[in-house]
Parts: C-alpha cells; sequence; structure tokens
C-alpha cells in the first residue's frame, strides 16, 4: 500500500509559542485517519503546513512522495481541502462555486461538467445546483465543499473540524459519506476533529496535544495501551482534561 | 503544466469576478455613483473658482468637468483596486482565497490573474461611467474611447497590484479601513486628478513633489492623455516601473516562504 501523507520531524512556531513540536504522522492510502485534539492543539497550523499556505521550516511533508516545499506544485494536484471556515461565495450559485473549483485545477469544461454532475449526484444535491449558496443550508454547504474537494480527483482528503456548528443529522450524514469514499477508492483521509463521538471502533487515530503527537494507532490499541475503558477516556488520560 | 491548464485557470478567475461583479449590482452602481457625485455636485460648484489653463493634452481652454474627468477615471480604478484586493483581505479571512492558494498553479500566476479579473472589471466600470459622462461634454475623440483601453489596463494593473501588496501585508481587515484613510485618499488628493501640477506648485513646492511623485498621478496623466489619443512616454513609463514594484512587493507577500504571509504564518 502506498503513502499518501507522511510529514517527519516538523514543528513551527508563531513567534515564541510552539504550535507544532517535532510531529510525525504516515497515512496510507485507503486510510480513514481522525486528528483528534482540542481547539488550539495545533490541527489547523498542520493542516495550513500540508496545503502550504505556511512555509514548512523544518523537517518534511511528502503527498505521494512530492515534498510540499520542493515539488508543490505536483503536491497539491494530489490534496482536496475541507477548510474549517466555510469557503464557498455565498454570491454564486453552486454550479459557479464548482466550475470556478475545476478552473483553478486546470480542468477543461467537458471534463468540469461531468465530474461536477457525478459529485452532486454524489452528495444528493443536483437539484440545488443552480441555487445561490447562500440558500443552502450549513450541512448542505458542507457537502458542496466536499464535493468540490473531490472534482480534480485527488488521492488525499483533508477535513479540518468539517462537522462545527452542524446539526446531528447533517453531522452523521457528512461523516457517513467521507467514509464510504475511503472505503470505495484508494482515498486517504485525515479528518481533524475535536468531537470524539465521530471516532468508530477499528479507526485510526492520531491525538494531538499542545502542538505534539501525544498517542497515534487504532482505536483498540490506543484504549488497551492506556488501560482505559473507551477512546473518550483514553482521550482524557493523555491530554489530561475531562471531555 | 500545459499551457491551456493556465488558460482555462484565468479563464476561470476572471469569469469569477465578473459574475461577482453581475450579482452585486449595488457594487456596480456605487462604483458609478462615487465618480459621478464628483463630476454633477464637486465639478459644477469648483468649476467657477479654478480656471485651467491651457495645458497637454488640451488644445484650448476646458471646462473643470473635463479636466477632472480622468482622475475621476483613475478614482473608479484606485478604489477597484483596493476594493479587489479588500475582498482578498477578505477572502482570506473567510477561506475563499485560501481555495485559491492551495490550486497547483504556481501563486505568481492565480495572483496576476486574480489582478488581471479586478482589472476587467474596473475596465467595465470605466466604459459605462464614460457614457454617463457624455451628458456632462464629457466628450474625448472617438480615437480616444479605443486608445484609452491599453491606459486602463496598465493604470489598472498598477493600482491593482499596489492593493494587493497592501492586502498581503495587513493582517486583518480592521486594518484596512485604515489603509483606505492612509492610502486612498492622499493618494487621490496629493495628485494631479482634481488640479493640475503647476497650481499646487505655486501654492507649495513640497507637496507638488509628493504629488509629483505620487504614483496616482502617474496614472491620472496616462488617462488623460490615451484619452485625446496621445502617447506620454514618461508617464506611462512611470506606470510601468510603478507596477513592475508593486507587483513584486505582492508576489512576495504572498509567498509562503518569504513575504508577510509567512511572517504571519510563523516559522
Amino acid at each position: 500500500m502506498s503513502t499518501a501523507l507522511q510529514i517527519k520531524n516538523v514543528s513551527h512556531k508563531f513567534g515564541e509559542f510552539k504550535a507544532l513540536n517535532n510531529v510525525s504522522i504516515k497515512i496510507d492510502s485507503g486510510d480513514f485517519t481522525v486528528l483528534l485534539g482540542l481547539n488550539g492543539a495545533g490541527k489547523t497550523t498542520l493542516y495550513s503546513l500540508i496545503t502550504r499556505l505556511y512555509n514548512n521550516n523544518s523537517g518534511s511533508i511528502k503527498i505521494h512522495n512530492f515534498d510540499v516545499r520542493e515539488e508543490s506544485s505536483d503536491a497539491l494536484k494530489n490534496i482536496g481541502v475541507v477548510f474549517q471556515q466555510p469557503t464557498l461565495d455565498l454570491d454564486l450559485s453552486v454550479e459557479e462555486n464548482l466550475y470556478y473549483h475545476s478552473s483553478l485545477h486546470g480542468l477543461s469544461f467537458a471534463d468540469a461538467k461531468e465530474r461536477i454532475e457525478e459529485e452532486i449526484r454524489r452528495i444528493d444535491l443536483t437539484e440545488k445546483l443552480k441555487n445561490k449558496v447562500r440558500s443552502l443550508s450549513g450541512g448542505q454547504r458542507r457537502r458542496v465543499e466536499i464535493a468540490r474537494s473531490l472534482l480534480h480527483k485527488p488521492k488525499l482528503l483533508l477535513l479540518d473540524e468539517p462537522t462545527v456548528g452542524l446539526d446531528i443529522g447533517s453531522r452523521q450524514m457528512i461523516l457517513k459519506h467521507v467514509k464510504s469514499l475511503c472505503k470505495k477508492g484508494q482515498l486517504a483521509v485525515l479528518w481533524a476533529t475535536h468531537l470524539i463521538d465521530e471516532i468508530d471502533k477499528g479507526e485510526k487515530v492520531v491525538i494531538i496535544n499542545k502542538g505534539k503527537i501525544v498517542e497515534s494507532g487504532d482505536v483498540i490499541k490506543i484504549v488497551k495501551k492506556t488501560k482505559q475503558k473507551n477512546i473518550r477516556d483514553a482521550f482524557n488520560k493523555l491530554v489530561g482534561v475531562k471531555v | 503544466m500545459k499551457p491551456i491548464v493556465y488558460l482555462r485557470c484565468f479563464k476561470g478567475i476572471v469569469l469569477r469576478e465578473a459574475l461577482r461583479f453581475f450579482h452585486q449590482k449595488e457594487r456596480f452602481f456605487s462604483a458609478l455613483v462615487r465618480p459621478l457625485v464628483w463630476l454633477g455636485i464637486f465639478a459644477a460648484g469648483f468649476r467657477s473658482v479654478l480656471g485651467v489653463a491651457i495645458i497637454p493634452p488640451y488644445e484650448t481652454y476646458i471646462p473643470y468637468e473635463v479636466y477632472i474627468a480622468p482622475g475621476l477615471i483613475a478614482m473608479i480604478q484606485l478604489f477597484n483596486g483596493m476594493q479587489s484586493s479588500l475582498s482578498m483581505v477578505y477572502d482570506r479571512e473567510m477561506g475563499s482565497m485560501k481555495t485559491m492558494l492551495v490550486s497547483p498553479i504556481p501563486r505568481w500566476f492565480l495572483l496576476i490573474s486574480k489582478l488581471l479579473a479586478g482589472v476587467f472589471v474596473s475596465v467595465l466600470q470605466v466604459y459605462a461611467f464614460l457614457i454617463i459622462a457624455s451628458f456632462w461634454e464629457i466628450i474625448p475623440p472617438v480615437t480616444g474611447y479605443f486608445t484609452i483601453l491599453p491606459a486602463l489596463i496598465f493604470t489598472g494593473l498598477m493600482l491593482g497590484s499596489l492593493g494587493m501588496f497592501l492586502s498581503s501585508a495587513i493582517k486583518q481587515l480592521e486594518n484596512f479601513a485604515g489603509v483606505m484613510n492612509f492610502v486612498i485618499f492622499p493618494m487621490f488628493f496629493a495628485s494631479s486628478a482634481l488640479y493640475p501640477l503647476w497650481k499646487i506648485e505655486e501654492t507649495s513646492e513640497w507637496l507638488y513633489y509628493v504629488c509629483f511623485y505620487n504614483p496616482f498621478t502617474y496614472a491620472v496623466e496616462c488617462i488623460r492623455f490615451s484619452l485625446y489619443s496621445q502617447f506620454n512616454f514618461e508617464y506611462t513609463a512611470g506606470i510601468i516601473i510603478f507596477t513592475v514594484i508593486f507587483l513584486i512587493l505582492s508576489i512576495l507577500g504572498y509567498d509562503p516562504a518569504r513575504g508577510s504571509l509567512q511572517k504571519k504564518g510563523g516559522s
């Protein structure tokens, strides 16, 4: 199995504040990995480094063996991103937003049309294609963002707290959808969250606290290693808080 | 990466800007109302106060409205350049700028495309203004409507790249209001937009030099000459030099490894 994302010894500072401290993560193709940490743990900083919004000055980040710093174009081609903040243009229609994204990846009009139809069908929003994004609910907007992130057929999907602020129904629908994408294809997913109930047994988890990876591996292994009853208790023990 | 990929990306960015422009009708109207207020009210009041001598490119005495028209055209572009950078600051905070910056297409190309898309919108606004301005008898020679186009592209690029550089250097949206006050208004007033430079020289020599070296003066004069189908080497060269400087600064500003994005992004 090939490695979709390899982060080795990455540290990052904002002035004197160390946001990330010697972080290493490896994700294989087809893996669904949860990056679990409290707010301010360093999840968004890590995503900004993977997507080259920030420059990594230490360690290395490789996406399908392309170094983000040295071969950024090849690396970015393979990434789909759903940012924590909403990034759709509210005044444009769903279709216009999706065409815009396709053009940023250099897709031809015909390819874009075909992929938009395919992705929008997959998220069950075909009838909303011509609607302005402003008229969609929070959950629908998130689904559109996920569809958009997949238009250029990336091999690694990064989602930064994608379910924050959504109702339970929308949260579950989005989570189920992304997990099914992982199972179907060779898509690797890194799902950042602080919501423990989004983790299922048997999934891989990377726990981050104050910029450090404190534990990683599958849920059962972490629970066993920390001698706790479940992943929530294991997380509480590792992070030293009660959530 | 193949050239067609760049072309598709460029088309997409321009189309998005155009769609945003047409969807936000109030933006179009406010862009037109601003110079028309200056033309209809300010110029009407000032025409009796200010006498304008015959200066190139004019061949005869002209009413004050005719004199300030190029300045108002440049003002449209200044506001547009600042507004589109304001949208970049806003976009960056809201996240949609991020979606552009994570595209695999080189960042310098994305930024220049975004700039040109802004210029395209400002050119539409200028032509709409020129149509309305004809009711004030601001009627340049017919060829002027064509010769102004390359000047508008250059001046639009210069003012847009200035705005883009500022947007890369500003961390928070609130600070941009300060830039409007500290950049737009001083640039506009300390230029040849509202009064000829010789008039300023008569009043204050230091202010004359401020106006003379103000990039906005170059934009106004370049537009003025081109509107009358004349070419002025000095102003055109000035515009190109300023554009290159601002463009380099803004591309460096948005370079994650070097610019202010990096300073904000930590190390």
